[in-house]
């Protein structure tokens, strides 16, 4: 997630590391290749404008001039106004006063809206709600059958009425509700273009007549430069409460959240990062901001791993990460554990130096049926102290292992690069580093 | 043979959108100053880019126009248009192919394999139901064949288009093998002596291995079941992407070899401008534009009427 993001701001951030001190002329210069970054990624061109405006002012202030270390100054400048453009605080969804709460869930077509209910659904029911899931969208074919499936599969019942219209469907599913001891009613209504007049005028209108307690707006991750005119549209109609980003497991995108985020001043309150139903998480924005600036994302991950395993093992998987004292051994065992998590790509993104793996590599399953046979044919000492593995015990390992030489030799850069990332996190408080309250150096 | 036939009318309509804001905005600018300079430059720096041509694509075209003002002389603003219309055209021009697209059916193929691939939700099931009309109407027998067996009702969605349409639709169940779903479905053609096979495939995100390693399942199975088949691979696209689209087609084209394109939900947007970086690094075919919900909505795209299209001043303009 956000890898390319990452990537390109690193180079950037390497040149500017390297400089002692901060002119205005290298600044600009840098701010420049920023805002190629952000564009590329899809960051609507206002807002990227604004982004460097602000950051310019503050970092051709006297402030960066004069510090001892104006590289650092700039990054945490630069992180600064990424996180503020991401919003700073986690969101939580309304809940009615009396039940049930009703939660409207509208977008685009094809932005993920009916997926998203579904996993809504699950996520609300495993904290002990009772959803229930209405079928509104009448106008795609199919539509109500896919809904009505993914509640076969949650256990959560779905509302659907093939003679009555979206209104009165959404309408009636709030009675059906009461009726049937439901506490949350999530309302999937049919993808809309937001230039269609016809079709907002009836989403507004579902929107007045089963006054939600929640309205969220669906958006596709890898929309362009037009998702803050989709999202304005939306929201001038809706005045919704919150943004679902789906298909973030994707990837080079994240310039949409910036956007969309700017523009509409709500908060982002999910995130879709998957086709299985159980890809949602709640969106951090410190989270992301710091995965954007290339610091990892272990707070994400550790939560992730709670929900898999023990609480004790968890907090033994973040005491390892933050020690960096790991070895080769561990890293065969975490990566295990890992497996338990869900594909691996998505959790690897999480991990400290993780997304500096360059692109073409992908991390697949299989790759880690290769590195388990990799560490497996190293010896014990191998494994704790990686320094020693020469060329020939790089043959040796290959061979043993059914890989080749260049395998091994990423592996072990990889590992390499993890520990270094991850002693960088542990000189200071782990915690504040994500907050951004220190950056690493160099 | 040329299966589309080519409705003008409503390609140009389809396309009032990305006219309106992309070229609508070029024409205020046009108009707001009297001699192109660097300030103006800028301006259309910013239409490009909102319009998603690209930061990369956008400069090309920027450099060329500055050149040409520099060499050719040109200052009068209204000589902006111009340039950019030619700039436009030469860089779909580069993109080759025959002027007007969509797909031809050699005669000697049957029945002739088209599989459709791309990202979840940018319409491949609704573009496939209008492809299969288009042939429909044309007179070709058509099957479709669901290997989206993934995605819970796609069966039923596809179905339903397939009956829209008056095509046969060859499906197992969910959660079945779709390159079986995908063999059984060009063996049932063959025997039926069906004139196209349209294969639909779940959506997928271009960067997961496992499910590209599927897709290319798909393929090989389509080829052992028929040699040299799929004959074309045609990746849909949505409009509203942004600049992930080009990783798509780079990564769709790496796994299944993708022929032609298919961009969506253009009537929507006010975009378009894609088009021009898919033109500009890659060099692949765009056949068909979507310009609405209905079931001719489906437009073979047309470089030059395409081009014609957006720099034709809209009704509610002064000429």
């Amino acid at each position: 997630m956000f890898e390319n993001l990452s990537q390109k701001l690193e180079t950037v951030f390497k040149r500017l590391r390297g400089q002692g001190r901060i002119t205005e002329a290298n600044v600009a210069e840098t701010l420049r290749e920023v805002r190629r970054v952000l564009l590329d990624a899809d960051v609507n061109y206002k807002v990227a404008k604004q982004f460097i405006d602000d950051v310019q002012k503050r970092a051709v202030g006297s402030e960066v001039l004069n510090s001892i270390t104006p590289g650092q100054l700039i990054i945490k400048i630069i992180y600064d106004e990424v996180v503020k453009l991401l919003g700073t605080s986690k969101a939580e969804i309304h809940t009615a006063p009396a039940p049930p709460t009703v939660i409207l869930v509208a977008g685009l077509q094809g932005s993920g809206k009916t997926t998203f209910a579904a996993k809504l659904a699950r996520y609300l029911k495993g904290k002990g709600s009772m959803p229930l899931m209405v079928a509104a969208d009448i106008r795609r074919p199919a539509a109500i059958d896919q809904l009505e499936m993914l509640g076969k599969q949650l256990e959560v019942p779905v509302y659907a009425d093939r003679a009555k219209d979206a209104l009165a469907i959404a309408v009636d599913s709030i009675d059906f509700a009461r009726r049937n001891i439901r506490d949350t009613v999530i309302i999937d209504t049919a993808g809309r273009l937001h230039i269609d007049e016809e079709m907002m005028q009836e989403v507004a209108a579902i929107k007045k007549r089963s006054r939600p307690h929640e309205i969220l707006f669906v958006v596709d991750a890898m929309t362009g430069q037009d998702a803050v005119n989709t999202a304005k549209a939306f929201h001038d109609r809706l005045d919704f409460d919150g943004v679902v980003l789906t298909k973030l497991d994707g990837d080079s995108r994240g310039g949409a959240a910036l956007s969309i985020r700017s523009v509409v001043q709500k908060p982002i309150k999910f995130i879709g990062v998957g086709e299985k139903l159980d890809a949602l998480e709640p969106f951090y924005p410190e989270r992301i901001a710091s995965r954007i600036l290339g610091m990892g994302d272990i707070v994400t991950l550790v939560e992730k791993a709670q929900e898999q395993f023990d609480e004790e093992k968890a907090v033994k998987l973040e005491e390892k990460l933050r020690k960096a004292q790991f070895t080769l051994e561990d890293f065969l065992d975490q990566l295990r554990e890992v497996k338990k998590m869900g594909p691996l790509s998505q959790v690897m993104g999480m991990l400290p130096g993780m997304n500096r793996v360059p692109a073409d590599v992908q991390v697949d399953d299989k790759a880690l049926v290769r590195i388990e046979a990799m560490i497996q044919s190293m010896t014990s000492e191998e494994r704790v102290r990686p320094s020693i593995i020469n060329g020939s015990r790089r043959r040796r390992i290959a061979m043993g292992s059914g890989t080749t030489v260049q395998e091994v030799n990423r592996l072990l850069k990889q590992f390499e690069e993890m520990q270094r990332m991850m002693k960088r996190l542990s000189k200071g408080s782990m915690k504040r580093a994500l907050q951004g309250m220190r950056l690493p150096a160099r | 043979m040329m299966v589309f036939s080519e409705t003008l009318q409503k390609f140009k309509s389809g396309l009032a959108k990305t006219r309106d804001s992309l070229f609508g905005k070029v024409t205020q600018l046009v108009r707001s100053k009297s001699v192109i300079d660097e300030e103006m430059l800028e301006r259309l720096e910013e239409i490009l880019i909102s319009a998603d041509v690209g930061v990369g694509t956008t400069m090309v075209i920027l450099d060329n126009i500055k050149n040409r003002v520099k060499q050719e002389r040109y200052e009068s603003s209204e000589q902006l248009s111009v340039l950019l219309k030619d700039e436009i055209g030469r860089l779909l021009q580069a993109n080759g192919g025959a002027p007007a697209n969509g797909i031809r059916l050699p005669d000697s193929v049957r029945p002739y394999v088209v599989m459709v691939v791309g990202v979840n939700g940018v319409g491949k099931t609704t573009t496939i139901g209008k492809l299969a009309h288009n042939f429909r109407s044309a007179g070709l027998k058509v099957v479709v064949g669901a290997a989206d067996t993934f995605r819970a009702a796609a069966n039923e969605q596809l179905e339903i288009w397939a009956q829209r349409a008056g095509v046969e639709m060859i499906q197992q169940s969910r959660g079945a093998d779709p390159a079986a779903v995908a063999f059984d479905s060009l063996s049932s053609a063959i025997a039926k002596q069906a004139d196209v096979v349209i294969i639909d495939t779940a959506g997928r995100l271009h960067t997961k291995i496992n499910l590209m390693d599927e897709l290319k399942k798909i393929k090989r199975v389509l080829d052992k079941r028929m040699p040299g088949a799929p004959h074309e691979v045609l990746l849909v696209l949505d409009a509203t992407t942004g600049q992930n689209t080009l990783q798509q087609v780079r990564q769709f084209t790496t796994a299944v070899e993708v022929t032609g394109l298919v961009l969506t939900k253009l009537d929507g947007t006010a975009k378009g401008g894609v088009v021009l970086a898919i033109s500009n690094e890659l060099k692949i075919p765009v056949r068909f534009i979507g310009v609405g919900e209905q079931i001719d909505d489906l437009q073979p795209f047309d470089r030059r009427a395409f081009v014609n299209a957006l720099f034709e001043s809209s009704p509610t303009e002064s000429p």
